[in-house]
């Protein structure tokens, strides 16, 4: 037994020894909205250049920016991937540790669409108001704002089918539920006057805020923590059910699903990028500045993923769902000069 | 006489006739029996059920759909197509070139175009630069090669998808699949058996054709090693100590409960306390399979501990009296009689151990084993210890997340290996206690 365990005693003394060897590949974490076009990138990247492929790690755009702000040293992570933009108390955390400069680069956009069952009722008239009426906690009813109590599409939209209302909404460790708050909840709220009766109601402006984002409790909506393979698994089970997907994700499964327009526009590459249906949201990645020259690599990878022949409407990103940046350019120009986030424009 | 006392002797009946009391009790005895059996049956049917939906599920992924072209790659389009930025993509446009003109040679009548071949194909560029990369005195030869074929004209073959799914797509068009029926008679599309899936590299989302859980096998004996070379020293000595040395106090009394309890910790909890201890504070390196081995060793250790103990405890004391017996000391008793005896019962509970924490996938997701991974293979020992990789049920938790239905078919094709492992652990288990297992 001593034998057995001095060499295992010995095994972990040689990696902690080699540990401490140089890094020679990038890694990245973060938001697993962005994971799918970074893993397309990275695996596209080890295969064209003589760089070694760059792992990328899911988890979530919060709990990746928190790693990314963990300090700078190899142990940390390189790049942070983020489907919404970093917040102030974020950079502040990150200059705590001593992660200052840092490059923000935009890579695209991202539509949210809203899909139901294949073989289901078509949604075919919505806009903001509706999704706010089928799951805002609270909503207007004959000019007064009362407990929402409606139970069917047909209740408050005539064009909507008589179906029972059951929303899969993104949980709120999601990236996208911010975005399905303030594109769709908060724009719902003004729509349908909810809002001006609460501001006449004598509700605080921060209140009121908080009052529209508030989601109906009996069940009606169902927040999902998961990933989108859940959201469909429910969808899949309920005619009525009406989930909220990622572009891409939609795209891949529309053998199963039926996607639903939003004021009168169907969700795609084009009319996003033209700016017609409204709920999108810009993907990013951070990169640490201070490890560019120390991990090889790291630079290169960042100019690969935003280049013309990744990032530009024909390339494979745009090919699997993203939408790209109208600015593209001015991004490689960014990436190029190594411009950190506050630096003069 | 004697038959007047016979029948005082017996009046509740004899062996031969039946009374009412027996009559109730082998009716319960026979009703208890029918319960047990109905409990066995449902319990197999349930297990039929479950490897007949895996089975089906994932078959499917062991074969793919390929498209077999010869091809010639010359010198110049070598040399421009390593001059571009993205080359895999210069040398998947020369072979969508190349096999659009063999098509139009042979005459098909069905309309065709380039963008039409290129939904067809999965990424094959990749491939293709690294054949000619790996062998550039081909250049200039004709070479055959076998490519996968996009996700949907694989599944097109599986019947995952059809003409009617298709409708909305604009990942292929159903005229598409005109081509595809034409390109199948013509023996160009056809299906193979899938090497690529067992040893394989994991692959970006839009290519689940090349994807492989090689890697990730890789990735999870790595850890099984670390797992087997930490816990069962520590098991074993923990037990033979706890079992034959320990004076009973209330101290032993303690870590006797707390090991049962740690054996009842979920899973998740050791990934917390492995990403705190060894990740935040000893800084080792993340997704790496020493990690993920010393998080699960965490966890095997209670089952070996008490398996070992069970099995020490199985040794009757007469073998340890005699050893003490004829001088032996308490160390030579157990190392040279107590340990061997119970060593099949150790072997057994460390091999269910270590499958257990082979099929764990809870503890990884927290120490960074989730996303895109399991790249490519390690490069040597050390580097299969400490390089970021996946591990099988990782793997399989990654693949049924991602968007095309091509990779959620590769998760149960990844299911079924790491049930094929989970049965050969389990199998060597009953054997090595079929052939060691004394009884006394």
């Amino acid at each position: 037994m001593s034998v057995k365990l001095s060499v295992s005693a010995a095994a972990i003394a040689a990696v902690s020894a080699t540990s401490a060897m140089a890094r020679d590949n990038v890694q990245i974490a973060g938001s697993s909205t962005v994971l799918p076009y970074a893993s397309i990138v990275a695996e596209a990247f080890g295969e064209n250049t003589d760089f070694p492929t760059p792992v990328v790690e899911s988890g979530g755009s919060s709990a990746g920016l928190k790693r990314f702000c963990e300090g700078v040293g190899e142990n940390t992570i390189d790049i942070a991937n983020a489907s919404r933009a970093m917040r102030e108390r974020e950079i502040a955390a990150c200059a705590e540790n001593g992660v200052t400069d840092i490059i923000e680069v935009r890579i695209g956009y991202d539509g949210i669409v809203f899909a139901s069952q294949h073989s289901g009722p078509a949604f075919n008239a919505f806009v903001p108001a509706d999704i706010y009426n089928a799951i805002g906690a609270q909503v207007m009813k004959d000019g007064a704002l009362v407990e929402n109590t409606y139970e069917t599409w047909a209740e408050f939209n005539a064009d909507l089918p008589d179906a029972e209302i059951a929303m899969f909404i993104p949980g709120t460790k999601h990236g996208t539920r911010e975005v399905f708050e303030e594109q769709v909840l908060l724009a719902g709220c003004e729509a349908t006057g909810a809002m001006e009766a609460m501001i006449a109601g004598g509700m605080s402006e921060d209140d009121v805020e908080d009052a529209c984002l508030d989601v109906r409790q009996d069940g009606k909506s169902v927040d999902i923590d998961g990933d989108y393979t859940e959201t469909l698994a429910r969808i899949d089970a309920n005619t009525n059910g009406i989930g909220v997907f990622g572009l891409a994700f939609y795209e891949n499964n529309t053998d199963t699903l039926k996607v639903a327009t939003m004021s009168g526009v169907a969700p795609s590459t084009e009319t996003i990028a033209a700016g017609e249906y409204p709920v999108s949201r810009p993907l990013f990645f951070y990169i640490k500045k201070a490890h560019i020259g120390v991990i090889p690599g790291l630079k290169e990878f960042a100019q690969f993923f935003v280049s013309d022949d990744l990032a530009d409407p024909s390339g494979p990103l745009a090919q699997y769902g993203l939408v790209s940046d109208p600015e593209l350019a001015k991004t490689q120009q960014m990436v190029a000069d190594e411009k950190v986030m506050g630096a003069d424009m | 006489m004697t038959d007047v006392s016979m029948e005082s002797a017996a009046p509740r009946g004899t062996l031969t006739t039946v009374d009412a009391r027996t009559k109730k009790r082998n009716a319960a005895e026979k009703r208890f029996r029918a319960y047990g059996l109905t409990a066995i049956v449902i319990g197999l049917f349930f297990l039929v059920v479950l490897a007949v939906s895996i089975i089906r599920s994932g078959l499917p992924a062991f074969t793919q759909t390929v498209v077999e072209v010869e091809f010639t790659l010359t010198q110049e389009q070598f040399d421009e197509a390593e001059s571009q930025l993205l080359k895999t993509k210069a040398y998947e446009n020369i072979f969508i070139a190349a096999l659009q003109s063999q098509l139009e040679q042979r005459g098909l009548n069905v309309a065709f175009d380039a963008a039409a071949i290129e939904r067809l194909l999965g990424k094959t560029g990749g491939t293709i630069r690294e054949y000619f990369r790996a062998n550039p005195d081909r250049i200039g030869t004709p070479v055959s090669f076998e490519l996968a074929a996009s996700s949907r004209v694989d599944g097109y073959f599986k019947g995952r998808v059809t003409r009617d799914s298709v409708v909305d797509s604009r990942f292929l068009m159903v005229t598409d699949l005109d081509l595809v029926d034409a390109l199948y008679d013509a023996g160009i599309i056809k299906s193979a058996f899938n090497w690529n899936f067992i040893t394989g590299a994991d692959t970006g989302v839009d290519n689940p054709g090349g994807a492989g859980i090689g890697v990730a096998v890789i990735g999870s004996f790595f850890m099984m090693l670390v797992v087997l070379v930490l816990s069962l020293p520590i098991g074993v000595a923990a037990s033979i100590y706890l079992e034959e040395f320990a004076p009973k106090n209330w101290f032993t009394d303690l870590i006797e409960v707390n090991i049962s309890n740690l054996a009842a910790v979920p899973s998740i909890v050791f990934g917390i306390l492995g990403l705190a201890v060894f990740i935040q504070f000893m800084h080792l390196p993340q997704s790496a399979p020493l990690v993920g081995g010393l998080v699960l060793t965490l966890m095997t250790l209670p089952t070996i501990i008490i398996s070992t103990r069970a099995s020490l405890k199985a040794v009757p004391p007469s073998i340890r009296e005699a050893a003490l017996g004829v001088g032996a000391s308490k160390m030579q008793t157990v190392f040279h009689h107590v340990l061997p005896l119970a060593a099949p019962g150790i072997l057994t509970g460390t091999i269910i151990g270590l499958a257990q924490a082979l099929g764990e996938t809870a503890p990884l997701l927290l120490i960074g084993m989730v996303g895109y991974i399991a790249r490519a293979y390690p490069e040597g020992v050390v580097s299969g210890f400490i390089d970021p990789n996946s591990a099988m049920p990782a793997q399989i938790y990654t693949w049924a997340a991602r968007a095309d239905a091509g990779f959620y078919e590769k998760a149960w094709g990844g299911i079924i290996i790491l049930l094929l492992f989970l049965l050969t652990m389990n199998l060597i288990a009953i054997i090595l206690r079929r052939r060691f297992e004394r009884r006394w």
